[in-house]
């Protein structure tokens, strides 16, 4: 599905320090960048370029030292912490390269987490989850604990997990970073699926060749500042 | 999140370190059992010593004399609303106005007189005491040997142990002996007795003698009188110790009255229906002109006595709880520590600092819990094994069990409500701290 003219977040001269003993770190730098609802946006840089700080802030884990951060609008800079867990709960899904299912949990229980979190009725939780998991195609493995499950498994397990509470952003965190080639290749597949469906996605990855097959739109980082911005071509 | 979602995952999280948890509410439970077992004796022995004494009598009783006009012991007497009242003699009227007052039980005399027993030919001067029949029920008869009286008006004779072995060292022999109880009986004169300065009236001594059997022997001495003046050691029925008319230290004072022959007791006792009525009575007797006191203020003072003494005991019951809840704050900082990435994966997921600070409050609080729970029931356990020890020591020495422990409900719930109160105050911390939580710190953490 083509991006649409909506803008799904957008960030203005967002700038994040870090203190580092006696050194302050700027991990971004002025940052400034729209994206438009139902785009799939990959966020490239080497170690340190601040792609990590930037989907961070664009999820509502950390708040920018200065500069706004509007998702469909609403300003996360501003927001209360109570209200940028609502943020995380409701409007955006993450995924980590770690995949960070909790390990005594059931597929199951790991993916109803978040529907706990958000207070889903229990009779609705069940089809909602059930959802989730043919999305990514592990309907048989509902039963397994993550151990049990291979590293592509775990990460699909991960996107039901963050696509579960129907968000209408996904951000995406080194998402192949911990998986062998053909696998990240079934991973990223899917993630276009979930692209296509009308989701907007932002990656961060370091891997530019994979970027570039998946991806509408490829941001270059250095240094906490964005030095290029272009659709793929 | 809701409040059954905090519950299953903090039950999940408390299974997960089964072991270090149950150490953990195995701490609280011996804190809970310390508590609940210290709090049991102080109990149980206010229980035992309410009970003891208020099968004495003394503690439903108003003890009644006739207003005296003179200074007594302990300098002038404060001013008493009740002083106005014109005294009144103390004699068989006023006995009866005095039972018929509301929630009066029973009235009698307190009647002992001196006198001299005969036992297998030797003499043995004694005081001798009259003892109503409903004395049957007080405590100071537990455990006595041989049987209380068998009638009201029996001829026969409790001992008290001290006279029992002045009379023989083989104190159980004497059961069943006669004994010949010799004492002075005061009988009316004529009026126009005592010639022409005389006021008329009077009365003489004579001696008297009265064959009794015995058929108890009392370790306790149930006739002691206040202060142990004036001990009882012969014990017979009242209604026996007021037929044989014996001469008593008023009998002076019934002389020089105008109706010498009229006789009136030293003092009265009034067993009132309920501690409750107890003030009611003795205010109501004094309106009648007489002098009446009670130990009500005793009971008082016994109960504030137990107060301090149960606060102590709590004290340094609550002392080992105080230092299991270190053992919880110590395992919630561990389990932060264990679960810092979990923590972070949860607020990624869209938990509130809330939320996470409900998860480690309900895990201190199930830990409180079950503490409290099976703290409370080895508190019960221990209070059992307190109660056997007393009770195997005490048949050694030949006396009746009794009960030294008690875990009143008010108890169990309190004990409960205190461990959960000190568990989750336990958890302020703790909890706090995992809320406190940076995500993006944790999640980078290995």
């Amino acid at each position: 599905m083509a991006a649409t003219d909506k803008l799904a977040i957008r960030v203005e001269h967002v700038t994040r320090n870090y203190q580092m003993g006696s050194t302050l770190v700027r991990a971004a730098d002025d940052v400034s960048l729209d994206i438009r609802a139902g785009e799939f946006v990959a966020l490239l840089g080497s170690s340190g370029s601040g792609k990590s700080t930037l989907l961070n802030l664009i999820a509502g884990l950390d708040r920018p030292t200065s500069g706004a951060i509007f998702a469909h609008d609403r300003n996360l800079a501003e927001m209360s912490s109570e209200d940028l867990a609502k943020h995380r709960s409701h409007t955006v899904g993450i995924v980590f390269q770690a995949f960070n299912l909790l390990p005594r949990m059931t597929l199951e229980e790991n993916v109803e987490l978040p529907l706990r979190l958000a207070e889903v009725e229990r009779n609705e939780r069940t089809a909602r989850v059930r959802e989730a998991v043919e999305r990514v195609r592990l309907s048989a493995r509902l039963t397994h604990r993550p151990t049990e499950l291979s590293g592509g498994e775990q990460q699909r397990a991960a996107l039901a997990r963050a696509l579960v509470n129907r968000p209408t952003i996904l951000l995406a965190d080194e998402p192949t970073g911990n998986l062998d080639s053909a696998t990240g290749d079934e991973i990223m597949a899917l993630l276009r699926e979930i692209n296509e469906s009308g989701m907007t996605i932002v990656m961060v990855t370091h891997e530019q060749p994979r970027a570039e097959r998946f991806a509408h739109r490829m941001i270059l980082m250095k240094d906490g500042k964005i030095v290029s911005d272009g659709d793929r071509a | 999140m809701k409040v059954r979602d905090l519950a299953e995952l903090a039950g999940r999280n408390l299974r997960e370190a089964v072991l270090r948890n149950s150490l953990t509410t195995l701490g609280i439970a011996v804190g809970v059992a310390s508590l609940v077992a210290m709090l049991s004796l102080g109990v149980g022995l206010q229980n035992l010593a309410s009970e003891r004494l208020s099968r004495t009598g003394l503690f439903d009783a108003v003890f009644v004399t006739p207003r005296a006009n003179f200074e007594g012991f302990g300098g002038p007497r404060q001013a008493n609303p009740a002083a106005a009242v014109t005294a009144q003699p103390l004699d068989e009227d006023a006995r009866s106005k005095i039972a018929a007052l509301a929630n009066v039980g029973e009235v009698y005399p307190e009647i002992r007189f001196p006198t001299e027993i005969h036992y297998e030919g030797n003499p043995y001067p004694t005081i001798v005491a009259g003892v109503p029949a409903s004395a049957r029920g007080d405590g100071a008869f537990d455990g006595m040997k041989g049987a209380f009286f068998s009638g009201p008006s029996a001829d026969e004779a409790i001992l008290q142990i001290d006279l029992a072995r002045q009379l023989s060292s083989q104190t159980d022999s004497l059961l069943g002996k006669e004994i010949v109880l010799r004492y002075a009986e005061r009988q009316p004169l004529p009026a126009d007795s005592g010639g022409g300065k005389s006021a008329g009236g009077g009365f003489s001594i004579v001696p008297r003698e009265e064959k009794l059997r015995i058929i108890g022997i009392v370790e306790t001495e149930p006739a002691a009188g206040f202060g142990g003046f004036g001990r009882g050691r012969l014990l017979i029925p009242l209604q026996v110790a007021e037929t044989l008319r014996a001469a008593q230290s008023n009998d002076l004072r019934d002389l020089l009255r105008d109706t010498p022959t009229r006789r009136t007791y030293e003092s009265l006792t009034v067993r009132v229906k309920g501690t409750s009525n107890v003030k009611a009575v003795e205010d109501a007797i004094k309106q009648m002109g007489f002098g009446a006191f009670s130990l009500l203020d005793a009971s008082r003072n016994l109960s504030i006595v137990f107060a301090v003494f149960d606060l102590f005991l709590g004290i340094f019951g609550s002392l080992a709880l105080v230092v299991a809840s270190l053992g919880i704050i110590n395992t919630l900082v561990m389990a932060i520590l264990e679960r810092r990435r979990e923590i972070g994966v949860l607020k990624a997921l869209g938990a509130a600092d809330r939320d996470v600070r409900r998860l480690f409050f309900v895990e201190a609080g199930v830990m409180g819990t079950l503490g409290g729970i099976f703290g409370v029931f080895i508190g019960w356990l221990i209070g059992r094994a307190i109660n056997f020890g007393t009770n195997v020591y005490l048949s050694r020495q030949n006396l009746p069990a009794i009960k030294v422990t008690a875990v009143p409900w008010w108890m169990v719930a309190a004990a409960i409500a205190f461990s959960i109160a000190v568990s989750l105050a336990a958890g302020i911390y703790p909890a706090s701290r995992a809320a406190r939580l940076d995500p993006v710190e944790a999640l980078r953490y290995e």
